[in-house]
């Protein structure tokens, strides 16, 4: 009985030291501002990895078959991560692509010709189910 | 006729119709009927399904409806995608207008000239990269992502049909990205054809309905009815590129 009350305060402990170093924490996050009401199509970390290859596998599909829309097109992921300040993906500094390229040093080349802000049909398609 | 005559005609009349109904609902194999195949061959691709070699998209040019200075068309063009309407040397023109005029007799033609997304066409073939390709359903187009901006088919195309960005562009539509460094011409309104819509906005936006859009393929459309009747055609028929737009009366 004794151990389990020790096991059970030692991970209350860590859980409040946890929190306590990522509230006070030292390392600079980006910071975006956008809806986190609903799901993405795979958890945070799963698209943090793997965004681009989702988005190059359905460009093909996109260009030369003819596929469009899907979970993945680039038009949904602009649906949901446009900006609430100013409804755009880029062009702030809290825009919720550009925030976080910034942030790992990558270059974001997509928005060199698609366009960053979410249009009727963008409204529209993110919508419906 | 006799009444007996009368009701074994009537009699027969109700068997054969009878049977035209029952072979509209005839069982091919479990689960697909007459009526299914007939309904879905060769039908458009429908939106989510990749584009199929069985439609082949094109467009009817009138030449005898196109009223000479009407700009419609691209004005149009240049809403639907996005393009500013300027026209230097140095800015995108997916149409032009073209006004023809006989010098012997003085006949005046006028016609919209874009992208004539050839059976054959000269851009893809000189395309270092596969940037310039053609789509399965006949739509000539530039994937961007590969294209470097050599502007080779640019020099290829007979028709002048492509254009090359040459500026930063931050006013482009959701559903035609275009960007500085590649090439692009007329898409036939990809974006609209992939919805499942059947028009393009030069072709909805005609006052006099001279341009018409449709499958080539497809021997029932208004597209094909038209070319069967009247005498269409392609533009630099000479080299054999066959053309996917087509011109009648000029």
């Amino acid at each position: 009985m004794n151990r389990r009350l020790l096991a059970a305060a030692c991970l209350a402990v860590a859980v409040l030291a946890g929190a306590a170093q990522a509230e006070g924490s030292r390392v600079p996050q980006p910071k975006f501002s956008v809806d986190t009401s609903t799901q993405c199509v795979a958890p945070p970390e799963e698209m943090r990895r793997t965004h681009m290859d989702l988005l190059k596998h359905r460009r093909d599909r996109t260009v030369h078959q003819g596929v469009r829309g899907g979970d993945e097109s680039l038009t949904r992921c602009i649906a949901c991560h446009a900006s609430k300040t100013d409804g755009a993906a880029i062009g702030a500094p809290d825009a919720f692509c550009q925030s976080c390229h910034a942030y790992v040093g990558v270059k974001l080349d997509c928005f060199e010709c698609h366009q960053g802000r979410p249009g009727a049909a963008a409204k529209m398609s993110a919508r419906s189910p | 006729m006799s009444e007996v005559d009368k009701s074994r005609v009537a009699a027969r009349r109700a068997l054969v119709a009878g049977a035209a109904a029952a072979m509209a609902g005839v069982l091919l194999a479990p689960g697909i009927r007459l009526v299914e195949v007939a309904r879905a061959a060769p039908g458009p691709n429908k939106p989510g399904e990749p584009v199929s070699s069985k439609v082949r998209w094109g467009l009817l040019i009138d030449a005898n409806l196109c009223t000479e200075g009407c700009q419609e068309c691209v004005l149009a063009c240049n809403r639907e995608n996005g393009l500013d309407g300027r026209t230097r040397p140095t800015d995108s023109q997916w149409i032009r207008k073209v006004e023809l005029k006989d010098l012997r007799s003085g006949r005046k033609a006028s016609a919209p000239v874009m992208c004539q997304h050839c059976a054959e066409p000269p851009c893809v073939d000189v395309c270092p990269t596969g940037a310039s390709f053609k789509r399965a359903d006949g739509i000539v187009l530039v994937d961007r992502h590969t294209c470097i901006g050599c502007r080779y088919c640019m020099m290829a195309c007979p028709y002048k049909a492509r254009s090359f960005i040459h500026e930063t562009l931050t006013t482009q539509k959701p559903e035609v990205p275009r960007g500085k460094g590649c090439v692009e011409s007329c898409t036939l309104c990809v974006h609209r054809i992939d919805r499942g819509e059947r028009t393009t906005a030069c072709a909805q936006a005609c006052p006099t309905k001279a341009i018409i859009f449709g499958d080539l393929n497809d021997p029932e459309s208004e597209i094909s009815r038209r070319v069967a009747q009247v005498k269409t055609t392609q533009l630099r028929a000479d080299l054999r590129l066959n053309t996917g737009v087509r011109y009648a009366g000029l």
